[in-house]
């Protein structure tokens, strides 16, 4: 017992993470239709932009995090404006093989000019552990959970109290009825991309903080499951990637308990083409009927 | 112009049979090798991982192998001068037969340094023997890697030893020096270490240990966590970790956070100066693996290595970066005596008795393996401490 | 002109092969084309045959397939399992065959359920699915595990690999002129539209998504017999993108473009050998800016058609 509830704490950990680059999944194809492939890149940038200020520059924590969420913010504005813009009424496969294109781009030219090597952090948390009866929590386990916490509220939030989050949904929903509003709709997908790419950048150094190591290539997998945890949770839906990503990190953490630890991948995948096959709107998404 | 499909098919079909006995086979070479005058200049193949997933080694060993060919090409007593020709097999076998064919056909290579790994290597072994060019690979160290069958390619051979070799080695200093009764793996799904771990569990059993928990992972995995919560409870008294630095390092990591204080074992995957960056100084007591490269006692010759190389390349090398130094002066030494190419270069290097930085050998000729010791190297706070030689029986 | 299996134009395509085979197969003979010429040619030709492949999928019948490489790695290691049990061409016959079987079994499995996605969860659920097929073989005892297989005989001829190309191309142009495959196209322009015609969309898209996973497995078989080695890490979703890379560079929905771009990537590659690192970053590139600037790729959907250009000619003639 006391062994499956140290599991459950495993698994609320690893699924956290997920869960914070499944919310820029979410968001992003929320408003655009666009599985933004190279998200994933962009948390391994969030990684190696704090690797940089805290190694060479001596950051601590905080303002590491901070710098890490507004590098990969301008970052994501940045790819949308170059990649996705011009292709915002294409074919989807069109602006899919962009993304895929630009995930390219991005791990390469990182693996460019900081080497294909792994990497290791400064210790910047503390990694005391407590226990709490049966089961053991680290200091970084709970920053991580917290943080994660605090962000999706914070997100919340900006979609549902504000201006810009207002905005956000009516896009979502229409976007020519939108424009006709006289909502700003190039630059609401712009904010939605910052804020996305912003916590993917948080994602990227609570990941280099707790595994202590960094490559290039750390996004691809990562991404692909944090989407995974998208259409898990409803893709377009907050709260569904949180709960997504929670299920997914679950699921890998009960596959290596009480199964092997050789098909972790694979439970993953295979939850993806059972959810797209028995309910493809995911769990809280929501059903739109097909316009011709 | 619509024509029937299947009519087409057969036709084309027809023509092309009956063209397929036209094709004659294909030229073979028929020199095997050539004398070398002095002064000539000798291309040296370099066909390394530069890209990919594995680039990290494919990159140290490169480094490697221009620091030997860089030395040989300072000093004034050799008769001929060397030049590195470096390929890229992207970590992908067959790309690494490509790049092994180009270096003997375009460039005229005397003999290949690489690759890496296991796969790209023997990928090249066919090619190379077909062609008489030696093959030299540094840590092609995957069981039977050499073998064509019963006998070994006649032109392929590597300067690492087998992973079986280290993983018995390990059993045993755990049975019989740590006395460890109870033993749990986790391995990587590689070549590399599903080798070590059979091996590994083989040799300790027959040495009177129980393995109580076996798990695997992924190259590039980060989270252990499971894993090890998974295996705590089985009551082990030694982790044989049977993979490569980058994981093992946060394996060991985690596992010490977690309370698993009994000894973690490991091999020659552990050797580099990142195991302690991802692992952590404190968490690495009790730590021991073996290897052929250690920089306890080294000797001057290695020292100069050490030096010679952080200062070219701004970085400490580690375990593959040496073991591709010494194949490439394996190489150069070879040429130097024999000035051939060829066969007669082939017999030179399977007759070598080569002192490296790795150590002296010679080659097993059943194996074209080099017979080397074990070291056992052991860590308190980060620091190799001491080097002890194993035997296997 | 149009009527009989012998016509003209059909004589000529024969010709034209006939020939190129001809005088590639004397280059090689006599040297002209080297060892490294030769395996990069055997290259070239595997992947104009997965492209062309990938490119009935994804170009004709507009599914975005990201699986391709789990039915190249299943051909490859059927062919590869039974020729080191078998090393002749009977080995490599049945081996190609038991691939058909198996990768026919696993698209059926993957196409009934996931082709009533659309675009890009199809191709995410495809992605999902070449990789669970990549660590079953990575976790089987038969295929050797991570390890790969080794020592593999070298049945891939030179005859056979053009063979091959031969066939697949000539499968993919006749199904595309075919009625399933004019359903197909109907498909992937407006499926709804489509469907309102009484078009069986399932079934179409299946029809395709099979044909190419035959084909990739049949490509997969040859890659097995040309490179000794073969490992699970050979067919990651990186390989899928490669292919894919082949079909967009050349143009969706154009087999000539496919067979063009498979040629130019493999050039490409031999000339940006030497510039490892940047490699991959203009791969990437070339997509994007592909994308933006020239998404109907860089030989669009035209193909070559002996039968326009003798028409053509006898125009002129006639004009004249």
């Amino acid at each position: 017992m006391s062994q499956f509830l140290q599991q459950i704490v495993n698994g609320l950990s690893l699924g956290s993470i997920y869960a914070l680059i499944a919310l820029g999944y979410t968001m992003v194809y929320g408003i655009i239709k666009l599985i933004n492939f190279a998200h994933g890149d962009v948390y391994m940038i969030g990684a190696y932009t704090a690797f940089i200020v805290t190694t060479y520059f001596g950051f601590s924590f905080f303002p590491a995090l901070i710098t890490c969420m507004v590098v990969c913010g301008l970052l994501g504005v940045l790819i949308e404006r170059i990649a996705y813009r011009p292709l915002r009424h294409s074919p989807r496969i069109t602006a899919l093989i962009t993304a895929i294109g630009v995930s390219y781009v991005i791990e390469y030219t990182t693996a460019y000019f900081m080497g294909s090597e792994k990497r290791t952090y400064p210790q910047l948390l503390s990694n005391a552990s407590f226990q709490l009866g049966p089961i053991k929590i680290s200091t970084q386990q709970i920053y991580i959970f917290l943080i994660t916490i605090v962000l999706m509220l914070l997100l919340q939030f900006i979609i549902q109290k504000t201006k810009m989050g207002r905005a956000m949904r009516a896009v979502s929903t229409d976007e020519n009825a939108a424009k006709l509003m006289g909502i700003n709709v190039d630059n609401t997908i712009s904010f939605t991309f910052l804020i996305g790419s912003a916590l993917a950048g948080a994602a990227g150094i609570l990941v280099g903080i707790y595994y202590n190591s960094i490559n290039p290539l750390m996004g691809m997998v990562p991404g692909l499951k944090a989407f995974v945890a998208a259409v898990f949770g409803g893709i377009g839906s907050i709260p569904g990637a949180m709960i997504g990503g929670l299920f997914i990190g679950m699921a890998e953490t009960m596959v290596i308990a009480y199964g092997s630890s050789l098909y972790r991948d694979a439970i993953v995948y295979a939850i993806l083409i059972i959810v797209l096959i028995v309910k493809p709107t995911g769990l809280l998404g929501k059903n739109e009927r097909e316009k011709v | 112009m619509k024509g029937n499909m299947w009519k087409v098919l057969a036709a084309g079909t027809m023509a092309l049979t009956m063209l397929a006995g036209c094709s004659s086979s294909s030229t073979g070479k028929e020199e095997t090798g050539k004398k070398l005058n002095e002064g000539d200049t000798v291309k040296i193949g370099l066909n390394f991982e530069l890209s990919g997933d594995v680039s990290s080694y494919g990159q140290a060993e490169r480094n490697a192998a221009q620091l030997a060919i860089e030395q040989y090409n300072e000093r004034s007593d050799t008769k001929f001068k060397a030049e590195g020709v470096e390929v890229d097999d992207k970590g992908d076998a067959a790309e690494s037969t490509t790049q092994a064919i180009k270096l003997i056909e375009e460039d005229g290579v005397a003999a290949i340094v690489g690759p890496a790994t296991s796969g790209a290597s023997i990928a090249t072994y066919e090619v190379a023997t077909q062609n008489n060019t030696p093959v030299i690979s540094p840590s092609a160290t995957q069981v039977n890697a050499m073998m064509n069958g019963e006998t070994p390619y006649e032109y392929a051979w590597r300067v690492c030893f087998e992973d079986s070799y280290q993983g018995a080695a390990m059993a045993i200093y755990s049975a019989d020096t740590l006395k460890c009764k109870k033993a749990a793996i986790i391995n990587e799904t590689s070549d590399y270490g599903q080798g070590l771990a059979n091996q590994f569990e083989t040799t300790f059993k027959e040495h009177g240990g129980e393995v109580v928990a076996h798990e695997q992972y992924n190259a590039g995995d980060t989270d252990f966590a499971s894993m090890l919560t998974k295996i705590k409870d089985s009551g082990f008294d030694v982790l044989y970790i049977a993979g490569y630095y980058s994981e093992a390092g946060l394996i060991i990591k985690q596992a010490r956070e977690d309370g698993i204080d009994c000894p973690i074992v490991g091999a020659d995957g552990f050797e580099s100066e990142k195991l302690v960056q991802l692992a952590g100084k404190e968490n690495l007591n009790e730590v021991w693996y073996t290897t052929a490269y250690t920089t306890v006692n080294a000797s001057d010759e290695l020292n100069a290595f050490i030096d010679a190389y952080t200062k070219k390349y701004d970085q400490a090398p580690n375990m593959f970066s040496a073991l591709a130094y010494d194949a490439t002066n394996l190489v150069l030494d070879q040429l130097e005596a024999t000035g051939a190419t060829g066969e007669e270069l082939n017999e030179a290097i399977k007759k070598a008795n080569f002192e490296g930085i790795t150590g002296s050998f010679t080659f097993d000729e059943k194996t074209h393996t080099p017979v080397k010791s074990v070291m056992v190297v052991n860590q308190v706070d980060g620091v190799q401490t001491e080097a002890t030689e194993v035997k296997v029986d | 002109m149009t009527k009989g299996i012998l016509n003209k134009i059909n004589l000529m395509w024969v010709a034209i092969i006939v020939v190129l085979y001809l005088l590639l197969s004397y280059m090689m003979a006599a040297g002209i084309i080297n060892s490294y010429y030769k395996i990069t040619l055997f290259n070239m030709c595997i992947n104009i045959m997965l492209a062309v492949s990938l490119n009935l999928v994804i170009g004709i019948c507009g599914q975005f397939s990201l699986g391709h490489a789990g039915f190249m790695c299943i051909g490859a290691y059927s062919a590869g399992i039974i020729t080191k049990m078998m090393p002749n061409y009977a080995g490599l016959i049945l081996g190609i065959l038991v691939g058909f079987v198996i990768s026919t079994i696993a698209a059926l499995i993957v196409s009934i359920p996931t082709l009533r996605l659309k675009g890009d969860y199809l191709a995410i659920a495809t992605l999902g699915f070449s990789e669970i097929i990549r660590i079953l073989v990575q976790n089987m005892k038969i295929t050797n595990g991570a390890a790969g297989l080794s020592g593999i005989p070298a049945l891939t001829t030179w005859p056979l690999l053009m063979l091959g190309v031969v066939l697949t191309i000539v499968i993919c142009s006749n199904f595309t002129r075919s009625a399933p495959g004019r359903a197909c196209i109907a498909v992937r322009e407006d499926e709804i539209a489509a469907e309102a015609m009484g078009i069986n969309t399932t079934k179409y898209k299946v029809i395709a998504f099979v044909i190419g996973a035959l084909l990739a497995s049949a490509a997969g078989a040859l890659f097995a017999c040309n490179f000794y080695v073969i490992k699970p890490t050979q067919f990651t979703f990186n390989k899928s993108i490669d292919i894919l890379v082949m079909v967009v560079f050349g143009g969706m929905g154009s087999m000539t473009s496919s067979v063009l771009a498979a040629i130019a990537i493999g050039l490409l590659n031999m000339v940006l050998q030497n510039f490892t690192d940047a490699r991959m970053i203009i791969y990437g590139a070339i997509l994007v800016i592909m994308m933006i600037f020239k998404p109907q790729g860089l030989f669009g959907d035209r193909e070559i058609s002996l039968s326009k250009i003798v028409d053509k000619a006898k125009a002129k003639k006639e004009a004249n």
